[in-house]
């Protein structure tokens, strides 16, 4: 007979359980830190978001009245976030792509490699500094045929962004790219089809998940960068404008402006809201995305 | 098989001609986008350090320990000690925090979390490194600053105030911008944790389960040794996050010179420093000297950044064979 007593752990065997345990709790816990910082953070843009958010938000620039009391919206800062992005992403994703073709098809591994390097130790340059290398490039030297020098502007701003958004859109569709099996690409050459058709008939097609996804969480990325648009395209308008030869108000701008001052809180709380949906909703979409184009080039193989 | 030949004749050879230009082509087009991606490192490298130069020329390395910031005319002197002292301590703090929390968030999400929750509690983490920086900062200045000024660093300051460390609580100042920092380093830190310890084969971790080690035993003896490069890397990498970052920490650090030991204290960093001037154009020096902290800032997080890699290839390779 066994004595139930002696299957529970005594002494040392009892330390160990319990340092184990303890070790246990520590994980969840921080687990749910993460997850409750998360939480709070939305949560308490969303809270307090909430009073501001109507139709003029969307619809109107903001306005000061005689006695610093503001109202209106953040009109111009969405469309202005949005021209910036469309340039920034116009710049970045024909040459993020081209160059993750490049690396998959053409280039050796050394040389892929080097690329792939380099491009994680862009992605790693702080923003600010990115801003910076603008300033100096483009505005401290003039360009008179885009009206780009002399001073700020949409192009200077949204190029600074298409800096930041270049290495996410390429690695993305090189991890994609390198997924795509091999069989696919030999069963077009043996059909005896040259490699630019290949690539364009077959492996694009089948990658082209992955651009998309990449493209998404790059765009997630540049429309929340308040940083790159401090040396060069920090405005804050009044009025819609479309101009991009002229700086363009951007709601991170905004933001980072508008907390100096307490009636301006409100809005600056709405175009964080603006700005948080908008970067999960796409980050999570593109997410969502990748997950199904790894799984469906995984079936292939 | 005669009949397969050229039904129309000519078709073969235009065919292979085209066939010969598309891929040279397409060749071309791919080499100069690549070209052009690496072109602009080089860009960025070669244009700070040339608009940095005048300050360069001016001051030499003694740039790098002169403490004053001086912008008015006449009595100009630039120098950036305390921004690189203020940058290393406050990536740091985020480092003392973010680390251990990443690397637990890592272990929760490979050995203890059922499979279900896995999935979605990891890219509820990385959700957190999508939030914008900037909405970090304002809800770091109106909602973190005052709980911290009114509740948490009185608390602090009475159990660890006898430490020059921990002085009277102040509104913004070096410890919130710690903590805004390690809020961004955890998500990076712990999503590279989270993929290492999966990829420890499992029947090292079995095998030590089934010599009678506890969880947390096989934990410290199997997983943690045989990942520690690649989570050092992750570490670094999240560092390198730390110390670029402008704009949350110039909302929540008061930007305030001299240093001072008490972490409750306004401080300043290169980046925040960077972030805090953008607007202020007071003389050819004053910008170059700007620049010249942004070659600084670029310096360190260049190294780190390509340190991690390192560690991270040397990694890869030795799993491969």
């Amino acid at each position: 007979m066994i004595d139930a007593g002696s299957l529970r752990a005594t002494g040392r065997g009892r330390r160990r359980l319990r340092v184990n345990r303890v070790a246990e709790l520590t994980a969840i816990g921080a687990a749910g830190v993460a997850i409750a910082v998360l939480a709070v953070l939305v949560g308490s843009v969303f809270i307090r978001a909430l009073p501001a958010l109507n139709l003029d938000l969307f619809i109107k620039g903001p306005t000061i009245d005689a006695f610093g009391q503001a109202s209106g919206g953040i009109a111009p800062a969405i469309i202005g976030s949005l021209i910036l992005v469309l340039i920034a992403a116009v710049i970045s994703v024909p040459i993020g792509v081209l160059t993750a073709i490049f690396v998959s098809e053409f280039a050796s591994r050394r040389v892929a490699h080097q690329i792939k390097l380099w491009l994680d130790v862009l992605n790693g340059f702080p923003s600010i500094v990115i801003g910076i290398f603008v300033y100096a490039l483009a505005i401290k030297t003039k360009v008179p045929l885009l009206g780009i020098g002399h001073h700020q502007s949409a192009w200077a701003g949204g190029f600074a962004l298409s800096i930041i958004m270049l290495p996410l859109v390429s690695r993305t569709t090189m991890e994609v790219l390198g997924l795509l099996p091999n069989s696919l690409r030999e069963a077009s050459y043996a059909l005896g089809v040259s490699k630019w058709r290949t690539v364009i008939g077959v492996v694009l097609p089948s990658a082209v998940g992955g651009i998309v996804t990449g493209t998404t969480l790059a765009v997630a990325r540049a429309a929340g960068e308040t940083a790159p648009l401090l040396f060069t395209c920090s405005y804050a308008s009044q009025a819609v404008s479309w101009n991009p030869s002229q700086p363009v108000s951007s709601l991170p701008f905004t933001i980072f402006t508008d907390y100096e001052q307490p009636s301006l809180h409100a809005q600056a709380w709405a175009a964080a809201f603006v700005l948080i949906a908008f970067v999960l909703v796409t980050s999570l979409s593109a997410r969502a995305l990748l997950d199904r184009s790894r799984r469906k080039l995984g079936q292939v193989q | 098989m005669e009949a397969a030949a050229d039904p129309v004749p000519g078709l073969r050879r235009t065919r292979r001609a085209l066939d010969r230009l598309g891929d040279r082509g397409l060749f071309g087009l791919t080499g100069v986008a690549a070209v052009l991606a690496l072109l602009v490192v080089a860009a960025i490298v070669w244009q700070v350090v040339d608009k940095a130069w005048p300050a360069i020329d001016h001051y030499n390395v003694a740039f790098l320990w002169h403490n004053q910031w001086n912008p008015v005319p006449g009595r100009e002197v630039y120098g950036a000690r305390n921004y690189i002292i203020g940058t290393v301590v406050t990536s740091f703090g985020a480092l003392l925090i973010a680390a251990p929390l990443s690397i637990a968030i890592g272990l929760f999400l490979s050995e203890l979390a059922p499979p279900a929750i896995r999935g979605p509690i990891g890219s509820l983490v990385d959700m957190l490194a999508a939030v914008p920086s900037v909405v970090i900062g304002l809800w770091g200045i109106l909602v973190l600053l005052p709980i911290l000024h009114n509740d948490v660093e009185p608390w602090l300051h009475s159990v660890l105030g006898w430490t020059p460390f921990f002085g009277a609580p102040q509104p913004a100042g070096v410890f919130p911008a710690m903590l805004v920092l390690a809020l961004m380093a955890t998500p990076i830190t712990s999503s590279i944790c989270r993929e290492l310890f999966v990829s420890v084969p499992r029947e090292l971790e079995e095998a030590a389960i089934a010599l009678g080690a506890t969880r947390w035993e096989m934990v410290k003896g199997v997983v943690l040794p045989s990942v520690r490069g690649g989570v050092v890397a992750g570490i670094i990498l999240g560092f390198g996050r730390a110390l670029g970052e402008a704009i949350a920490v110039t909302q929540v650090i008061g930007n305030g010179v001299p240093i001072h030991l008490s972490i409750f204290k306004p401080g300043t960093t290169l980046a925040s420093q960077l972030a805090n001037q953008y607007s202020s154009d007071v003389s050819p020096l004053f910008i170059s000297s700007l620049i010249y902290l942004a070659l600084i800032l670029l310096t360190i997080t260049f190294g780190a950044n390509l340190v991690a890699q390192r560690i991270v290839h040397r990694f890869e390779r030795q799993r491969m064979a």
